[in-house]
């Protein structure tokens, strides 16, 4: 078996320095009736490499890929293009097959690599720290929740209607198990966030208002607004990013008075993998809160000969230390993702960062546009960043399904994300990206007329 | 004035109606090198032998219990910005709270200098 | 080998005794010791390593006056200088791919690169989530396809595949538990873990709103069933236990206490963290295990990627399997593969789920690496990685027990991992020195100061894919350092003195946080 170096007489040798007779001498105090008798039945011997990349590649070849169609999803996970360097990098096995850098003396490129992470992460979001990635923008959240109960010592949270409701049912299902009272909302098919429904909702129990941006319609709320509502009652604004790609062209939430703010990092460098793994990013703007943050955090030290060099540090936080009084049980990060988003945002910079997001939103903006001249289409956004809501005049999720089969990947229903609200049922998110072309865009607008007639 | 002892390492000065507290030099001994000391809010009520308190070294993070029971009417902000004073002064300038006497027979049951100097000996 | 500490050498002297001159160069590199400056020190935000259209936003956009005004701070690297900046960073690294890396409770074992060539087949890399089903069969397939292979090797009656990590999976399994306890309106309050747990059994029962009270330990290591009988009670809603244990022995009475829970109305959660000791051996659903997550990088290979991700799907009873969380995979008797969510549970008998843990549906790309090695290995390979994985850890501990402390070496055989103790080293040394020591003999330490029953306790797991001179090599290594640790040798106080850094300050990272860059000059 190709992944076992031990050959029959290396195993005979060691058993021999043992003082085993044989192998299930070791196994002694397992007691016999909870052994098999043999090899897991069912499951075939061992297979060459070549037979098992057959049988993958036929499973991989049942899908249909997103490069193979016009293509037009998001909802939370975004496809990008990601430069060939990047994969190649993350692919290093020093990367790779390295553990948590709990020895920072032989890590230090793990270390250093978080470090320039958590920095790139804190000034996209406009916050003082970041941390160095959650598993992803979902389960981020709920961390925000937990935290800012933690910090107002407050119960009562109130979410925005227009958060993906994945989010909503991840905080609802967490706070099931906590003293959390999560106020929840509807999304109402508007041109405009409802900004003073939600702030109507914030009173002096309200422990963090949960405001995504741009919202699950693709809408974009006015957060200084919902920050200074928020901060009148003594609660804190919890931004959810979804599309980090937007922040290249809009105001980023710390900077309107965003208190924690918290996403999904898959958009750069991850790609769409199915929905995993992805890279939940998680900051605050005020460094007073980090001691309250969940998750590995990595700080600037010197060693003993006055070098600069990295650890990981206020791990009192932590689960291995903390134990049952920790800030979360969290006992990873999503460490190569950090490093493929961290490669990638290094890539792009600051230029590359803004040029992709304008070529994103001008590619969406004409999608917008061209869509809006089908008869049958509504385009509901008067704001957006590179994915917008259009409402069909018949059932968008059947439509949907048939457009698969013909080979376009229309985008994502609110049927598939709100089964249950009828009224719903003929919306369509449409995501654009830098991956998107013209042809697709009036290949989507000419297969939505045919369906729509 | 007179300085009480807890069996938890904990010192407390009772001056009138106030009491200041601290961790003893024995306990930051054993704490090793203090990063950070996270101090109850003023206005705070802590009751006798619950967490009033947390000290933390690199590698473990203890709480410190309040010796009796009261209103916090001071924390130290020095502590804020040198948690190493927990370590270079740990009965006078590394102080943590300041507190209100609720019911002074609960002093009752604390020891003395001398007590708690055979205390930490026969550890 | 020759035998250096009788001779007094130190690693700061030449062979002949007499103190190295050090030589500063002018980068301060040494040969291939290279240094690497930050991102933030290197580029600049004109600098861009991509090629897109070079247009500003549109006057007219859709931005609502929301549009960036002000610099973000981004530095860029052209190509190259990205290529060279990770390449460099990467060098510095500890790994695998260069050698033993004994970190135990952790297993550390080879990578198989065709999971990686196969996680990046277009049909796995590049489909979304919420695609619809009928355009990701296959993907829905191999989700089902590992859930299967994961209830056969556990024994078990059903899976949670959608956890994102270890911890997640036993957040997972507790919130089952709580869940089914709640459905016969039964609200106990405690649940008990041993006192050599890892530290996210506790902090995830505390998270779930349990009391967490320890289990006693008998002298030998393993759980003490008549203490534990005897705690047991109405209040007790679950009992945590890692099998085999975090002092690397199989806990002989699992089934007895398994038995005792049940009796007393409560679960059995196993912390699954070590199930590599075990695989296609002994099935943990025989032994009246409720749930258990699987750490699909320790036991299927999937790579730790430098601390992430992970993926913790876990495995159910059948009494807890009906409250497991959404979304799912399940095969209907046409052979279709459905995906299971919150719509669609009243069809698939599953309306007393808890609830949703993550946005989508787990961790697929660590899904296609762990089938890829589960087909790989086979029925016969993974009895054979188990059996590999416990013979190397005993030849650790039969060939150092003469030199190191180790505490339960009476106990009978140890499973994947050999635990040692401090007890002989010479005054002021201490595991952590020996670990920096062992840094510069060439490897990775072991995991140090854990389980917590062991003084200065030193958990040593080699894995499976070790060859024999790997392992002679190490023990070797790892003697020579012991035997300088318990001679006194200050010289490890030190240590390393090779690596790319020496010792860090950990205080003054912890007392002053500096946790991102900030420019000079500026506040």
């Amino acid at each position: 078996m190709r992944y076992l170096p031990l050959t029959d007489s290396d195993r005979s040798a060691m058993l021999e320095v043992i003082g085993a007779s044989d192998i299930d001498a070791l196994f002694v105090d397992v007691p016999p009736e909870a052994q098999l008798d043999g090899p897991i039945r069912g499951l075939p011997m061992h297979a060459s490499e070549m037979a098992v990349e057959q049988h993958m590649r036929r499973l991989s070849k049942q899908n249909l890929a997103a490069a193979d169609a016009p293509f037009f999803l998001g909802a939370g996970a975004y496809r990008h293009h990601v430069p060939a360097s990047v994969d190649h990098l993350i692919q290093r096995g020093e990367f790779l097959t390295a553990y948590t850098p709990y020895q920072p003396e032989i890590a230090q490129g793990t270390l250093q690599m978080l470090f320039e992470f958590q920095s790139q992460v804190a000034r996209l979001y406009g916050c003082a720290v970041a941390n160095s990635s959650m598993y992803d923008g979902s389960t981020a959240c709920w961390e925000a929740v937990a935290m800012a109960s933690r910090v107002t010592k407050r119960s009562r949270v109130v979410l925005s209607g227009a958060l993906h409701p994945h989010y909503a049912e991840v905080v609802r299902t967490m706070a099931k198990f906590t003293d959390d009272k999560i106020a929840g909302a509807q999304p109402a098919l508007q041109a405009q966030p409802d900004n003073a429904g939600l702030i109507a909702r914030i009173d002096e129990a309200t422990s963090c208002v949960v405001v995504q941006y741009p919202d699950i319609l693709g809408r974009l709320p006015n957060l200084a607004e919902i920050a200074d509502a928020a901060h009148a009652k003594g609660a804190l604004l919890i931004v959810v990013n979804t599309e980090p790609v937007a922040l290249g062209a809009i105001t980023s939430p710390g900077e309107l008075g965003a208190d924690i703010v918290v996403g999904e990092g898959q958009s750069i460098g991850v790609g769409l993998q199915f929905g995993g793994p992805y890279l939940g990013l998680f900051a605050v703007r005020d460094p007073k809160h980090v001691r309250q943050m969940p998750g590995r955090l990595c700080g600037e030290t010197v060693d003993a000969d006055g070098k600069r060099g990295f650890v990981l540090t206020l791990s009192t936080r932590e689960q291995h230390i903390r134990r049952e009084k920790a800030t979360s049980n969290i006992c990873t990060n999503s460490g190569l993702c950090a490093l493929a988003f961290s490669v990638h945002m290094t890539l792009l910079g600051e230029t590359g960062l803004r040029q992709l997001a304008a070529e994103n939103h001008r590619l969406a903006c004409l999608a917008a546009d061209t869509l809006a001249a089908v008869p049958g289409v509504r385009v509901l956004n008067d704001t957006f960043f590179n994915e917008f809501t259009i409402l069909l005049e018949k059932d968008a999720r059947a439509i949907v399904r048939d457009l698969a089969e013909d080979g376009v990947l229309a985008g994502v229903s609110l049927g598939r994300l709100y089964p249950d609200l009828a009224d719903l049922a003929g919306g369509l998110l449409v995501a654009v990206t830098e991956t998107t072309t013209e042809e697709d865009i009036h290949a989507l607008a000419a297969a939505l007329k045919e369906k729509l007639a | 004035m007179s300085r009480y002892f807890t069996e938890d390492h904990e010192w407390i000065d009772v001056e009138g109606d106030t009491a200041t507290v601290g961790i003893t030099d024995y306990a930051q001994g054993q704490l090793g090198d203090i990063v950070f000391v996270e101090l109850p809010d003023v206005g705070a009520m802590v009751d006798k032998g619950k967490d009033a308190a947390v000290v933390e070294s690199v590698k473990a993070a203890s709480d410190v219990y309040a010796p009796i029971s009261g209103e916090v009417v001071e924390s130290n902000s020095a502590l804020d910005d040198d948690p190493a004073l927990v370590n270079t002064s740990p009965e006078e300038d590394g102080w943590f709270f300041k507190l209100t006497i609720g019911d002074k027979a609960e002093l009752d049951g604390l020891m003395d200098a001398k007590a708690y100097a055979n205390f930490v000996e026969s550890l | 080998m020759s035998a250096p500490n009788k001779t007094g050498w130190k690693p700061a002297m030449n062979a002949d005794g007499e103190m190295m001159a050090v030589t500063a160069t002018y980068t301060g590199n040494r040969a291939l010791m290279l240094d690497e400056a930050l991102i933030f020190e290197i580029g600049s935000t004109e600098t861009t390593g991509v090629d897109l259209p070079d247009a500003p936003l549109p006057a007219a956009n859709r931005l609502g006056g929301f549009e960036r005004r002000d610099p973000i701070g981004l530095p860029g690297l052209s190509e190259p200088e990205t290529v060279r900046h990770y390449t460099r960073l990467s060098r510095q690294n500890y790994a695998i791919d260069l050698g033993l890396f004994p970190l135990g409770s952790c297993t550390m074992k080879h990578n198989p690169r065709l999971n990686e060539k196969v996680a990046r087949m277009p049909g796995f890399a590049d489909v979304h989530p919420l695609q619809p089903v009928g355009t990701v069969r296959g993907a829905l397939e191999v989700m089902n396809e590992l859930a299967f292979w994961l209830i056969e090797l556990t024994g078990m009656h059903g899976v949670a595949m959608s956890p994102k990590a270890g911890a997640h999976g036993e957040l997972c399994g507790i919130l089952c538990i709580r869940a089914a306890l709640e459905a016969r309106g039964d609200a106990r309050k405690v649940v008990l873990c041993p006192e050599s747990a890892h530290g996210t059994n506790p902090a995830t029962a505390a998270f779930a709103g349990y009391q967490v009270e320890d289990i006693p330990a008998t002298a030998e290591g393993r759980v003490d069933l008549e203490a534990l009988k005897a705690r047991l009670g109405p209040d007790v809603a679950a009992v945590m236990i890692t099998n085999p244990n975090t002092c690397g022995l199989f806990e002989r009475d699992m089934k007895a206490i398994s038995d005792a829970v049940h009796e007393a109305g409560a679960f059995v959660y196993c912390d699954g963290a070590n199930f590599n000791a075990i695989v296609g051996r002994v099935r943990p659903g025989d032994l009246g295990v409720d749930a258990m997550h699987i750490n699909l990088h320790k036991t299927f290979s999937t790579p730790h990627g430098g601390g992430g991700p992970g993926s913790g799907p876990v495995v159910l009873s059948e009494a807890l399997s009906p409250y497991g969380p959404l979304p799912f995979t399940a095969r209907t008797a046409d052979g279709v593969v459905h995906l299971v969510e919150e719509e669609n549970t009243g069809a698939f008998d599953h309306t007393q789920s808890f609830g949703r843990m993550t946005a989508f549906h787990g961790q697929m790309g660590m899904f296609t690496r762990a089938l890829t090695y589960i087909l790989s290995h086979g029925a016969d390979g993974l009895k054979q990685v188990s059996e590999d994985a416990v013979l190397n850890a005993n030849y650790i501990l039969r060939s150092l027990e003469d030199v190191l402390h180790a505490p339960f070496a009476a106990s009978g055989p140890c499973m994947h991992e050999a635990i040692f103790g401090d007890k002989g080293f010479a005054a002021g040394l201490s595991t952590l020195d020996l670990a920096k020591g062992l840094i510069d003999e060439g490897f990775h330490p072991m995991t140090m100061y854990f389980p917590l029953v062991v003084h200065g306790a030193m958990l040593v797991e080699p894995t499976e894919t070790e060859s024999k001179a790997a392992l002679d090599q190490f023990i070797g290594a790892l003697r020579s350092v012991a035997e300088r640790a318990i001679a006194g040798d200050e010289s490890l106080k030190t240590a390393p003195h090779f690596a790319p850094r020496r010792r860090l300050d950990e205080t003054l990272a912890a007392r002053k946080p500096v946790l991102a860059w900030s420019d000079p000059g500026m506040d």
